[in-house]
């Protein structure tokens, strides 16, 4: 009999599309960069010759930015599939448990009332600001649901993360409505997400992140994969339930804080990246956590790269472009999987 | 042996369980039963560490549970739930090669590929094992769960004990399954290393097949021994509310209400 699934077909039509996608990503824009170009950047940057404009813009500005992608898909990916797992549920999202609107309220605080406090860190500002906001949210959305025995139930996890959701986004709102013109469009264009502000400083940061919570979750990919069946019968098998959840909400506010405060609110990048690999191959957590993370930079990459081409040279917040695919794909979602609630 | 000691379990003013003490020996088929509310399966997930009790110890052999991590315990205690749903969709093999994972870390070994195969096919769901979980049968389903269950405690360790818990394991299932799956149970009962605790709902269930019977009642321990000594109208009646009939036929007797 056999008892194990060979992935091999789909690490390779994964690796290879994120290859192509990759490239495409760093080529297209407002300007094209030739292949030519990349090469010649590269050598030029190396050998300490002089950069042409384009060599610069792709140094500084186009790769920086292609890479983001990758990372920031990734991060939103395997967050996407932890929630799910942790939740036993495919139609959960990172940003149900406050982690994003309260990297949004974050954001926005420092965009009004940064200047007000002095406060500054350089370029780490906003980034510092925004994971913050995300971390506090999610810890009170934890504490708040958190009884008396030491237990966590999902039910009360997700009501109270609806309604401190509601608050970071009042909060949000009410930031908005103080906020001066220019400070008003930070927020505004904060909160659909863009990834034009990427700089090699973001892409250092969210690749350690990215890569330090995907070695550490796929610790927890057996335990999760047991979780399937409840919390009793995962515990029959020897999970130790409290120590897997908080691990697990750890890596995830990790993953969505980090990216969101360098790129903003991108939703649905979570909720479409681990329905696709389980339709191609399966629901176990170890195939599911690799697959999103090659597989949730390839989406990125095509959302960013539509947000880039569709309205050239402008550009169009990425948030909408995730939102456009992910809204039908979650109703349909809803409506032909009845049984989830 | 897994001993209970002294069991006490509060909510609130509630006792559910009040100071029970039982002993679980090998090579028998235990079973506990009584009516709704009386302790049964409070007392089993007391015994399977699933709640820690308000007094009292479990003991498993010479060590106690709370001495024990959830995976070490896993190595060597399985439990059997009524049913078990999954949420996301997996074939029928990976849901029992689950009842391997307190064994490995990463990847399966051989042996832990041996031990799933043996106990499909024990339980005669190798056919099933490339069909998702989602789609099988009542029947199907438990039997895919009991070849996980069994194929967590596979392998003899020398020298130690095994356990094997069952939750009212046949409440969902057709007369002809349970009695399938109790039949399963006798031929398990004489591997001499394996201690067997189950609670049933079915008198008559558990007057044919245990060997010893505990009969709990408003969470104290009215009766224990053999079938014939526990299951008397008498005790029926105080304990269930309802004076049976007994009738004897050969070793058996059957319990009619």
């Amino acid at each position: 009999m056999q008892l194990n699934k060979r992935y091999t077909s789909v690490w390779w039509l994964l690796a290879t599309t994120l290859a192509i996608v990759f490239v495409c990503s760093m080529s297209w824009g407002a300007i094209v960069i030739s292949l030519h170009d990349v090469f010649s950047s590269v050598s030029n940057y190396f050998g300490g010759h002089e950069l042409t404009l384009d060599e610069r813009i792709f140094l500084n500005i186009r790769l920086p930015r292609a890479i983001s992608c990758l990372l920031v898909g990734a991060s939103l990916a395997m967050a996407g599939v932890l929630m799910q797992a942790l939740f036993r549920n495919p139609i959960v999202e990172p940003g149900l448990v406050g982690t994003s609107s309260g990297a949004a309220f974050g954001a926005s605080l420092y965009f009004v009332l940064g200047a007000t406090f002095k406060f500054n860190a350089g370029v780490w500002t906003l980034p510092i600001a925004a994971s913050a906001g995300g971390a506090m949210a999610t810890v009170f959305v934890f504490a708040l649901s958190h009884r008396k025995e030491g237990t966590q139930s999902v039910i009360s996890l997700l009501l109270t993360g609806i309604a401190v959701n509601a608050l970071c986004l009042s909060g949000v709102g009410l930031m908005s409505y103080l906020a001066r013109d220019p400070q008003a469009r930070s927020i505004t264009f904060w909160n659909l997400g863009t990834l034009s502000g990427s700089s090699w400083n973001s892409v250092l940061l969210i690749g350690i992140s990215t890569l330090v919570c995907l070695a550490v979750s796929l610790r927890y990919a057996k335990a999760l994969n047991a979780l399937a069946m409840g919390e009793d019968e995962a515990l029959f098998l020897g999970v130790n339930i409290n120590r897997l959840k908080i691990s697990v909400v750890a890596i995830t506010v990790c993953l969505v804080a980090v990216a969101t405060a360098f790129v903003g609110v991108i939703s649905f990048v979570g909720l479409i990246v681990p329905h696709l690999l389980r339709l191609m191959k399966g629901s176990d957590n170890r195939f599911l956590l690799i697959g999103s993370a090659l597989m949730g930079g390839i989406l990125l990459s095509l959302a960013d790269l539509a947000a880039r081409l569709l309205l050239a040279p402008a550009e169009l917040p990425i948030g909408i472009v995730t939102s456009v695919i992910g809204v039908p794909v979650f109703i349909l979602l809803l409506r032909r999987n009845k049984h989830y609630f | 042996m897994l001993r209970l000691e002294n069991i006490t379990v509060q909510m609130g003013s509630k006792k559910l369980l009040d100071s029970i003490s039982v002993d679980f020996y090998p090579g028998k088929i235990n079973l506990i039963i009584g009516p709704n509310g009386s302790g049964k399966s409070t007392l089993i997930k007391v015994a399977s560490k699933q709640i820690a009790p308000t007094g009292g110890n479990v003991w498993y052999e010479n060590k106690k549970a709370t001495d024990f991590s959830f995976q070490q315990l896993a190595r060597c205690r399985a439990v059997l739930s009524q049913h078990t749903e999954i949420a996301f969709p997996l074939k029928a093999w990976e849901v029992v090669m689950m009842g391997r994972y307190p064994h490995f870390t990463t990847h399966p070994s051989r042996a832990d590929e041996q031990a799933i195969t043996q106990a499909m096919d024990y339980f005669d769901v190798v056919a099933l094992a490339h069909r998702d979980y989602a789609t099988l049968s009542g029947g199907e389903k438990q039997r895919v769960n009991f070849a996980r269950v069994l194929s967590q405690v596979w392998y003899p360790v020398p020298g130690k004990l095994r356990f094997l818990l069952l939750d009212e394991p046949l409440t969902f299932l057709d007369v002809n399954f349970q009695y399938q799956f109790m039949r399963k149970l006798i031929e398990l009962e004489h591997k001499d290393d394996l201690v067997i605790v189950g609670v049933v709902h079915d008198l008559n269930l558990a007057s044919q097949f245990g060997d010893s019977i505990l009969l709990l009642h408003e969470g104290k321990a009215m009766a224990r021994g053999k079938p014939a000594e526990v299951l008397t109208a008498d005790n029926i009646e105080k304990s269930f509310q309802i004076r049976p009939q007994i009738f004897s036929r050969g070793n058996s007797n059957y319990i009619s209400f």
